[in-house]
C-alpha cells in the first residue's frame, strides 16, 4: 500500500471517529455510532499494518490476538456497577503505552544518528523519518517525546490508583503526604529542568528521571482526591490520555493519532467541566482536594430524623399517583438497580407514573446511574436529568431517595454558608413525601448534615439499599 | 411506676386517655398500667381487652386514682378528682389553664405536676403529642358527616336518569387542622369546596387539600401567622368589615358552612351573623365547631341543633371527638403515650420531668406545688418566619432588548478576546517551527476545535458510554506501536510489541463493552 492511500484512510478513519462521537447526542443514534468507531479503528490499523514502515507482521498478529481474548473476556465479564474501575484501568493501558512508545522514538533517534550518511539513506519507515529531520526539527521531537511520556506516566499511574480506589482496593478517602502539592508542583518544576537538559544533548537518564517523577505525580495527585470527586478524576485522566495520544502523534508524524487524540482529549476535558459546573466548584479546587473554607457556622438543623419501616413505603407507594426515584452511589454499592427495576415495573402496571432523577455527579462516572437502569432494564425514556425534572417536584406525591445524599441537600440553596452552597441539587424536598434509603445516621462523602432528612416530609428508610426495595416489593400492587 | 386511666367523669364523654394497644406500648417503656372498670366501653374497648393486653381493671376510681402514679385521663378533672391527687403524682389531661384558675389553684395546692395535652408546644418535634391537632382533625371530619346527616341532597353533582343534581357547595372558614380535615373530607365526598382564612400562607395548603381560597381584597392587614405561633390572631375593624362583606356576597350561594375559626385565649369572633343566615337557602346547614367558646355563627346555640325560621339548620355541638370515642380515643391515647416516651428516657418506667425541654416545659403548667403557666416562649419558633418573598423586577422590553444586546456584545467581545491571544499564539509559535511541525499543527487545533463542538452534543445518559468508546479509540496509539515494531532494535521491537498488546485490549475491550451497554438502552 502506498503512502498516498494509507492517507486515505487515515481520513476516513479521522471522519468515522468524529461520527462516532458525533452519533452519541441520541440512544438510538448511539447504538449505530458504536459501529462507525470500530470501522474507523479496522480501517486505521489495517492500512497501517500493510502500509509502508511496518513490518513483523506475525509478532503484530500474534499479540492482537492475544489482545483480543483478553479484552473480549473483560467486556463481557464486567458488572456494569464495576464501570467505573474498568474505564481508569483501560486509561492506564493508553498511559503506559504511551510512555513505552515515548522510549521507542528516543531509541529509535539515538540509534538513527549513530548511523552514517549513506545508511541512513536506506532507512525506512518511522526510522527514515527520522533520518531526514533536520537539527530543529530533531530539538522539536525531543520536546514532543518528552511530553508525550510525561503525560502518560501521569495517565498510567493516576489510573492504577483511581482504579485501585474504585475498585475498592485502597482506601477512598483523599491522602496526602506531607507538603501536599508543593510536592507535586516541585516534581513538575524538576521536570521541566530535565526538558530543558534533554533537549540540550542530555541521555537517556533524563527521560528516565522525568518518567520516575511522572508516576510520582500521577499516584500523588489522584491519592489526594477521593469519593464524589471520582467522577472529575475518571473523566480528567480520559481527557491526559488523549493528550498522551495526540503528543505521541506529533512525535511521529501522524496525523490520524493527532486527531483522535485530540478528540478524545477534549471530550475528556468538557466532561470534567460539566461534572465541575455539576458541583458548582472550579476545576483547580476538585483537583487541589476538599471542599472550600466556609465563610461561616452552618445553619442549624432543627427537628429530628423519622425512621420509616417497609409497611409505611409501601403504603405511600400504594397512595400516590406520580413517583420519582432518585438513585445514587449507594444503589450501585448495594447492588440494588435490578430491584429498583422491578419496584419501577410494579408501579407502572399500578398505572402509576414513575420517573427517575439524575444528578450529573451521582455516582462516580458520568453518566454511571444511566447505564445502571439501563442494564436493569429501566426504559430510558422515565429517566431524566436535573434540569428536566427539577420542576416537577413539588407535583409528585413521593420521592425516593435511593443512596444519594449530597446532591439532594437542601443546605446548597438554603445555607450561603454551607460548603456546597450555590451547587445545584435535586429539589426533592419539595414533593409531599420523601423517603430517603440510607444504610444509617452518618453525613455523606463530604460529612455535610443534610437538613433534608430533618424536614416533616421526610422519612428515614434505614437498611441496606437491595434488602430494602426487596421488603417493599411484596407489598405493592 | 404505675400508670392508671380512670372513667371520664363528665356526662356524655366517652373517650378514654388509654387504649389496649397504647398499653402494650406505655408497658414497653417499663409502666404498670391500670383501667377502671368500664372506662373504655363507650369507646369500644372492653375490660377483658385490657386484661389482654395486660393492664391491671381496678373496679372502682378512688382505688385507681390512690394506686396509680400517673394518672392520665381526657377532659380537666372535676373538683372531686382534683381533690384526690398528692405530692407526686403526675396527672395527664387536656387542662385549659386560662380558663380554670381555680382548678389549677387547687392542683397547685395539692403539690401535683400537672402537664396539659392542651398546652404542647406548636414545634415539629411535639407533633406527635399534640392531641389539639389530633381532636381538631376528628372535629373537622365529623362535622363534614353531621352537615350531610342534616343536609337533605348529594355532595356530589350526578347527572342521573331522573335529572340533573348540583354538587353542594361548602364553605370552610378558619383553615386551621379542623378546617383543613373539613375540607379534606368535603371535597373527597364530591362538594365544591371554598375556604377562608385570615392567614394568607394557608391559601397553599388550602389549595392542596382541592378547595378554592377566598381572596379578600385587603391590603394592610396581612397576618404573618408566625408571629402567633401559627395560631390566628384578632384582626383590625376595617379587616373584620371586608370580611364579613365578603361572606355576605357568598352566603345565598352556600349550602353548608362549617366555622372553625378560633383565637388562642379568647372568645370565638361572630364570623356569621344573624342576616347571613337569614340570607342563606332553606334546608342549609351551619356546622359551627367554636360553639364551645361563644360560637362563630350570632344563632348558636352551643350543645344543641337548632333550625333557623327561614329552614336554616345550625349545628352547635361541641363534642364532636366524643361523638367518634374509638377513634378519638385511640388518637389520643398515641399522643398520651408519645408524651411518656418523652418523659421516660430511660425506657425504664420511671419519670424523669425534665424542666429544661422546651415540649415538657410547656405543657407542665404545675410542677411540685408551683404554678408553672404560663411557660416562657420555647427556644425553638414554631414556624419560620415568612421571609418577604423577593420579586424579581419585571422588565420592559426595552430594558430586555438592552439587556440582550449587551450580553451579545459582552459575548463577542470575549469571543475576539480568545481568538485574538489563540492567533498571537499561533504566530509566536509559528515564528520558531518548521513548516513540517505546522503542518500538523493546524491539523490538531482544527480535531481540538471539531472535538469540541462534537462533544456538547452528547446526551448526559451517555456518558458512561462516551468514555468507554473514546478509551477505545484513544487505543489508536497503536498506530505508533505498529510503526515501530519493524525497527531492527530488539529492545525497540519488544518494547513496541507490549504497547501493541496493551492498546489492543484497549480497543477490543473499549468497543465490546460499548455495544454491551448500549444495547441495554431500551424505549419504553
Amino acid at each position: 500500500m502506498s503512502a498516498g492511500i494509507v492517507s486515505a484512510a487515515y481520513i476516513s478513519a479521522a471522519i468515522l471517529f468524529i461520527l462516532s462521537l458525533g452519533g452519541l447526542s441520541n440512544q438510538e443514534s448511539a447504538k449505530r455510532a458504536v459501529w462507525y468507531g470500530i470501522a474507523g479503528m479496522a480501517l486505521a490499523v489495517v492500512a497501517t499494518v500493510f502500509g509502508p514502515g511496518a513490518g513483523k507482521l506475525w509478532l503484530v498478529i500474534l499479540m492482537f490476538a492475544v489482545a483480543a481474548v483478553i479484552g473480549w473476556q473483560v467486556a463481557i465479564r464486567v458488572q456494569m456497577t464495576e464501570m467505573p474501575q474498568l474505564v481508569a484501568a483501560l486509561h492506564s493501558f493508553v498511559g503506559l503505552a504511551a510512555v513505552l512508545i515515548g522510549f521507542n522514538a528516543h531509541l529509535e533517534l539515538i540509534a538513527v544518528q549513530r548511523l552514517d550518511v549513506f545508511a541512513r539513506q536506506a532507512l525506512t519507515g518511522f526510522a527514515g523519518v527520522l533520518a531526514h529531520k533536520t537539527g530543529v526539527e530533531i530539538a522539536i521531537l525531543k520536546v514532543e517525546v518528552f511530553l508525550g511520556v510525561f503525560i502518560g506516566a501521569v495517565t498510567f499511574t493516576g489510573s492504577v490508583v483511581a482504579f485501585g480506589k474504585l475498585a475498592g482496593k485502597v482506601d477512598g478517602k483523599a491522602k496526602k503526604l506531607p507538603g501536599g502539592h508543593m510536592l507535586n508542583a516541585g516534581a513538575a518544576a524538576l521536570s521541566l529542568l530535565l526538558l530543558i537538559l534533554y533537549v540540550n544533548g542530555a541521555g537517556i537518564w533524563a527521560l528516565l528521571l522525568m518518567t520516575l517523577l511522572a508516576f510520582f505525580i500521577g499516584y500523588h495527585l489522584i491519592m489526594g482526591i477521593g469519593g464524589a470527586d471520582m467522577p472529575v478524576v475518571v473523566s480528567m485522566l480520559n481527557s491526559y490520555s488523549g493528550w498522551a495520544a495526540a503528543a505521541i502523534g506529533f512525535t511521529l508524524g501522524n496525523d490520524l493519532l493527532i486527531v483522535t487524540g485530540a478528540l478524545v482529549g477534549s471530550s475528556g476535558a468538557i466532561l470534567s467541566y460539566i461534572m465541575c459546573k455539576a458541583m458548582n466548584r472550579s476545576f483547580v479546587s476538585v483537583i487541589l482536594g476538599g471542599f472550600g473554607n466556609t465563610t461561616g457556622p452552618a445553619q442549624e438543623i432543627e427537628g429530628e430524623q423519622i425512621a420509616i419501616d417497609a409497611d409505611g413505603v409501601a403504603t405511600a407507594l400504594n397512595d400516590a399517583d406520580s413517583v420519582i426515584i432518585v438513585p445514587g452511589y449507594g444503589m450501585a454499592v448495594a447492588q440494588a438497580q435490578q430491584s429498583v427495576s422491578e419496584l419501577t415495573r410494579k408501579l407502572r402496571a399500578a398505572g402509576k407514573e414513575v420517573r427517575f432523577a439524575i444528578h450529573p455527579v451521582a455516582g462516580r462516572l458520568p453518566g454511571h446511574m444511566n447505564v445502571l437502569l439501563a442494564e436493569a432494564k429501566v426504559p430510558y425514556d422515565i429517566v431524566l436529568e436535573m434540569d428536566e425534572i427539577n420542576e416537577d417536584f413539588p407535583s409528585t406525591d413521593v420521592v425516593i431517595v435511593i443512596g444519594s445524599n449530597d446532591i439532594v441537600n437542601p443546605a446548597a440553596q438554603e445555607d450561603p454558608n454551607s460548603p456546597i452552597a450555590g451547587m445545584p441539587v435535586l429539589e426533592v424536598w419539595k414533593a409531599k413525601q420523601v423517603f430517603v434509603s440510607k444504610r444509617g445516621q452518618g453525613t455523606g462523602y463530604s460529612g455535610i448534615e443534610n437538613p433534608l432528612f430533618y424536614k416533616e416530609n421526610t422519612r428515614m428508610f434505614y437498611g441496606d439499599a437491595k434488602a430494602s426495595i426487596d421488603k417493599l416489593l411484596p407489598m405493592i400492587g | 411506676m404505675k400508670i392508671g386511666s380512670p372513667k371520664e367523669v363528665l356526662a356524655g364523654e366517652a373517650r378514654v386517655a388509654m387504649t389496649p394497644d397504647s398499653a402494650v406500648q406505655l408497658r414497653k417503656l417499663g409502666y404498670e398500667c391500670l383501667v377502671q372498670a368500664g372506662a373504655g366501653a363507650a369507646a369500644g374497648f372492653t375490660d377483658d381487652a385490657y386484661r389482654a393486653a395486660g393492664v391491671e381493671v381496678v373496679e372502682t376510681a378512688d382505688a385507681l386514682w390512690e394506686a396509680s402514679d400517673i394518672v392520665a385521663k381526657v377532659r380537666p378533672p372535676e373538683t372531686s378528682e382534683a381533690e384526690r391527687l398528692k405530692p407526686g403524682k403526675t396527672l395527664i389531661s387536656f387542662f385549659y389553664p386560662a380558663q380554670s384558675k381555680d382548678l389549677l389553684d387547687l392542683c397547685k395546692a395539692k403539690g401535683a405536676n400537672v402537664i396539659a395535652m392542651d398546652m404542647v408546644p406548636r414545634i415539629s418535634r411535639a407533633q406527635k403529642m399534640d392531641a389539639l391537632s389530633s381532636m381538631a382533625n376528628i372535629a373537622g371530619y365529623r362535622a363534614v358527616i353531621e352537615a350531610g346527616n342534616n343536609f337533605g341532597r348529594f355532595f356530589t353533582g350526578q347527572i342521573t336518569a331522573a335529572g340533573k343534581v348540583p354538587p353542594a357547595k361548602v364553605l370552610v372558614v378558619g383553615a386551621g387542622v379542623a378546617g383543613l380535615a373539613a375540607i379534606g373530607t368535603a371535597t373527597s365526598l364530591g362538594a365544591v369546596t371554598y375556604a377562608f382564612d385570615v392567614r394568607p400562607e394557608v391559601a397553599e395548603q388550602i389549595e392542596s387539600m382541592g378547595a378554592q381560597f377566598v381572596y379578600l381584597d385587603f391590603k394592610d392587614q396581612q397576618q404573618d401567622g408566625a408571629a402567633t405561633g401559627g395560631y390566628a390572631a384578632p384582626s383590625s375593624p376595617e379587616f373584620r368589615e371586608a370580611q364579613l362583606k365578603k361572606f355576605r356576597e357568598l352566603a345565598p350561594e352556600m349550602d353548608i358552612v362549617i366555622t372553625t375559626a378560633l383565637i388562642p385565649g379568647r372568645d370565638a369572633p361572630v364570623l356569621w351573623t344573624k342576616d347571613m343566615v337569614e340570607a342563606m337557602k332553606p334546608g342549609s346547614v351551619i356546622i359551627d365547631l367554636a360553639a364551645e367558646r361563644g360560637g362563630n355563627c350570632e344563632l348558636t346555640v352551643a350543645d344543641q341543633k337548632i333550625v333557623a325560621p327561614n329552614g336554616v339548620t345550625i349545628v352547635g355541638y361541641t363534642d364532636f371527638p366524643s361523638r367518634m370515642a374509638a377513634q378519638s380515643s385511640t388518637l389520643y391515647a398515641t399522643n398520651v403515650r408519645h408524651m411518656m416516651t418523652d418523659l421516660t428516657p430511660g425506657k425504664d418506667g420511671a419519670v424523669v420531668h425534665n424542666m429544661e425541654d422546651d415540649v415538657i416545659r410547656g405543657a407542665t403548667v404545675a410542677f411540685q406545688g408551683e404554678i408553672t403557666w404560663p411557660p416562657p416562649p420555647p427556644k425553638v419558633q414554631a414556624i419560620a418566619a415568612q421571609k418577604p418573598a423577593a420579586k424579581a423586577k419585571e422588565l420592559t422590553p426595552e430594558e430586555k432588548r438592552a439587556k440582550e444586546a449587551a450580553a451579545f456584545r459582552e459575548q463577542t467581545r470575549f469571543q475576539i478576546m480568545l481568538l485574538g491571544i489563540g492567533t498571537v499564539l499561533m504566530l509566536l509559535v509559528g515564528a520558531v517551527a518548521p513548516a513540517s511541525f505546522m503542518s500538523h499543527f493546524i491539523v490538531f487545533a482544527l480535531a481540538c476545535f471539531v472535538g469540541f463542538q462534537v462533544i456538547w452534543n452528547v446526551s448526559h445518559a451517555l456518558h458512561t458510554p462516551l468514555m468507554a468508546v473514546t478509551n477505545a479509540i484513544s487505543g489508536i496509539i497503536l498506530l505508533g506501536a505498529l510503526l515501530q515494531i519493524g525497527s531492527s532494535g530488539k529492545l525497540v521491537a519488544f518494547l513496541a510489541a507490549i504497547s501493541i498488546l496493551i492498546a489492543s485490549i484497549n480497543i477490543v475491550g473499549g468497543f465490546l463493552v460499548t455495544r454491551r451497554m448500549l444495547a441495554m438502552f431500551q424505549k419504553s
